[in-house]
């Protein structure tokens, strides 16, 4: 049983089993608030249905729930093995697991009831705030605990990315959640104003770009290489890129504020900030990409690889994109649009969903003790019905999202607007309908993936694997 | 800001930009003993992971050095640092208030020409209805609704009945300097029964089929509590805008229910002023606007 000699996979079979599940969740939210869009009498006049309530469960179903469960999973699983030691508490990683259950119920309780501090991506209200804390604490511990008593001299590049996102959340997560509670549901942020929207833009931009890419990109240096097998391409690039990445990271959050009661030099610092985070952002996905170079015909037989692979030309395009609509100039086209959602969803869906799904079909055989998983057949239509879905998605959303920065400041030859807002709105129904059906699929593709895994792990015996004693 | 803190904004800052260009030279630079170009690096982790000791690419570095040099220029141009104000001399405020007092020169002499026409001619003129009819849809639609008739506690512009009078002097009033309606709850003064029969007199204004006797009682009570504003024959006043109770014209909802929550809980209608925010060359137009949806 739990004896130094071999790796804790328990939890990571935990955390890999309830990724599936927290996606579909996620998802399935993500599909009703969507149809909601399309049909807004889908909420049934029920408060607990509303959009307003369901928009802040699904994206933190999908972002802490779905993509929280993938990064413990697979970092509990890379740190150990490239560290060739046992994690540093099992007791510990076992509480990291039930607290961060236990903060997602709480999470799909409070939210549909209304109980929100009102801060984009940090909804929660302050007790469950807490607990976040101490579980996030608790991961530090595990995680650091086991590097510090590692066996192999270097430190391994995933490492120091899920390292970076592991600090740097917990700072985020403490600084931005400050508030004076005035009754057990109900707190007020301690920063006033303008402040208190800065605040929270920092915190929301590297949510992104240290949940949503630091951590990301350590699953991406761990399992890229494994699964083509062969070396990173460029160890100088990954120094780089990971030193420029997380110092730049933390200048960008203004860009969310532009032409707001945000200070001029504030505004400017955001943007050129993200303009010069685009080159770090690009090393990952080279780094990447290029490791695969000599082995490209891998990527024809090998559908885990594709999800790996395909997921960083969207993390290379959204990087892209991100700077370009962080330039004052075109965020004065795309803000408020559903550009925006566009731009988000090719980093989430394409990005998150797909690295994480090829992390997990890479861990759900070797920690349930079986050769592979059930189909290889399923996880290529998975592949399929996923990317298709993206592209539905985003591409509806980027002709929705600039026809509607058009319409809005289209004016008359006497200065009035041409279109009300519900113009727009209507306008933009079309496109609504073709992101639900993208969305569809994505969601059908988990439940291709549940299937899967299902039948992967049903009957298996699985075990712990044992640490090779020669380093 | 303080000088300290603008000084230590543009320090680290800069730094952190500089330091990106230094870390890439540190960097590039051959350590001693160090694998050769396209060897791996020698450090295995988990049976098989490696690095590879390639150099970075050269076209990356130059997108790099690129967004760095652009950064720079920007900082030096726009305010990016602490509180210098950059060279161009540009900032957020100024050019909104350019460009609104370059919107006033160019489309201010459009509803100046206007403006000096009576409302009732500007509501004969298909092209000034089209234009006020745009500034409708921009300003007032959202309560009113894009045709004009309203919603439950906003007033339907294309009948005849008007809260503060629909002569073209009361419209534009109305919009210039708003009105603040005020029913005050009157569940207290009536007590349940009151209400109940209160309610039936005001319903026997306009619909049949009301108890008599129960009317009777609820009249003596309106003429006590109600007439001041209602007026003894119900009819309202304009100058207050107390609504005429006669017409079967509801704006809170014509449900007897509805009725007796206005007359318990009381309502409070406020139409927000216009004449600072547009001007009044707009709001004459589109008082003329107005105007010509209940005056074919």
């Amino acid at each position: 049983m739990e004896n130094q000699n071999t790796y804790n996979y328990k939890v990571v079979r935990q955390f890999a089993v309830m990724t599936v599940v927290w996606g579909i969740v996620g998802m399935l939210v993500g599909v009703i608030i969507a149809a909601q869009l399309v049909w807004p009498a889908l909420n049934f006049d029920v408060p607990w249905l509303t959009y307003s309530r369901l928009r802040p469960l699904h994206t933190n179903a999908v972002i802490f729930a779905f993509g929280g469960s993938a990064l413990f999973a697979t970092s509990y699983y890379a740190v150990q093995r490239t560290c060739q030691v046992r994690l540093f508490s099992d007791k510990l990683a076992a509480f990291t697991f039930w607290g961060w259950t236990v903060v997602i119920l709480l999470a799909a309780i409070t939210l549909p009831l209304g109980l929100t501090s009102g801060k984009e991506y940090a909804e929660l209200e302050w007790p469950i705030d807490l607990l976040i804390a101490v579980v996030w604490v608790s991961y530090a511990v595990v995680f650091f605990g086991t590097i510090l008593k590692r066996k192999v001299k270097h430190i391994y590049v995933a490492n120091w990315f899920f390292g970076a996102f592991i600090l740097t959340v917990a700072v985020l997560h403490i600084v931005n959640s400050a508030a004076l509670p005035v009754s057990l549901f109900k707190s007020y942020s301690v920063y006033p104003g303008t402040i208190d929207a800065m605040v929270q833009w920092w915190y929301g931009h590297n949510a992104v770009g240290f949940f949503l890419t630091a951590g990301f990109l350590g699953i991406m240096y761990y399992f890229i290489p494994k699964q083509v097998g062969r070396p990173i391409y460029s160890y100088r690039l990954s120094v780089v890129h990971f030193w420029a990445l997380i110092s730049t990271y933390m200048w960008a959050g203004p860009h969310h504020l532009q032409f707001t009661a945000l200070p001029d030099w504030t505004q400017s610092l955001g943007m050129v900030f993200s303009l010069v985070l685009l080159a770090p952002s690009w090393g990952g996905m080279i780094n990447g990409i290029m490791t695969l170079s000599g082995a490209w015909h891998k990527l024809r037989s090998d559908p885990i690889l594709k999800f790996l692979i395909v997921s960083l030309s969207f993390y290379g395009m959204s990087t892209f994109e991100g700077p370009m609509m962080s330039i004052k100039t075109v965020n004065a086209l795309s803000h408020y649009t559903d550009w925006t959602i566009g731009h988000v969803h090719s980093g989430a869906l394409g990005w998150v969903g797909l690295v994480s799904i090829g992390a997990i079909y890479f861990l759900i055989p070797k920690v349930f003790n079986r050769e592979a998983m059930y189909s290889t057949k399923l996880i290529e239509t998975h592949f399929w019905v996923a990317t298709i879905g993206i592209v539905l998605y985003i591409v509806a959303m980027w002709i929705a999202g600039v026809m509607q920065g058009l319409m809005w400041r289209a004016v008359n030859d006497d200065g009035t607007l041409t279109y009300s807002f519900v113009e727009s709105l209507q306008a933009t129904y079309p496109y609504y309908v073709v992101r639900l059906l993208g969305g569809l699929l994505y969601l059908s593709g988990m439940f291709i993936m549940a299937y899967n895994v299902w039948k992967t792990i049903a009957g298996s015996k699985p075990a712990d694997a044992r640490i090779p004693q020669t380093a | 800001m303080s000088s300290t803190l603008s000084w230590f904004i543009t320090i680290v800052s800069l730094a952190n930009i500089i330091g990106c260009y230094v870390l890439i030279k540190w960097s590039s630079k051959p350590l001693p003993g160090e694998a050769a170009q396209g060897q791996v690096t020698g450090h295995t982790w988990d049976e098989d992971l490696q690095e590879f000791n390639n150099p970075m690419p050269r076209w990356w570095l130059w997108l790099f050095y690129i967004t760095m040099i652009f950064a720079l220029i920007y900082a030096a141009l726009y305010p990016a640092m602490g509180n210098f104000k950059g060279s161009l001399g540009w900032s957020q405020k100024q050019e909104y208030e350019q460009e609104i007092s370059d919107a006033a020169k160019t489309y201010g002499p459009i509803f100046a020409a206007y403006s000096k026409q009576a409302i009732p001619d500007l509501a004969k003129n298909p092209k000034a209805v089209q234009a006020g009819q745009r500034l409708f849809l921009n300003y007032c639609s959202t309560c009113h609704g894009s045709d004009a008739r309203g919603a439950a506690g906003f007033p339907n512009l294309r009948d005849s009945d008007w809260l503060y009078g629909g002569t073209p002097e009361a419209i534009k009033t109305s919009i210039m300097n708003g009105r603040n309606g005020i029913m005050p709850p009157m569940g207290a003064a009536l007590g349940a029964d009151g209400v109940k029969t209160v309610v039936a007199y005001v319903l026997s204004l306009s619909r049949a089929g009301q108890d008599a006797a129960v009317v009777e009682q609820g009249k003596l009570k309106f003429q006590t509590l109600c007439a001041a504003c209602h007026q003894p024959d119900g009819k309202g006043s304009h100058a207050i805008g107390a609504p005429n109770l006669t017409d079967d014209v509801w704006l809170h909802g014509r449900s007897p229910g509805a009725i007796t929550q206005t007359v318990t809980q009381g309502r409070t209608g406020v139409m927000p002023a216009h004449g600072e925010f547009l001007g009044e060359d707009k709001v004459h137009l589109l008082a003329a606007y107005v105007y010509s949806l209940s005056n074919k």
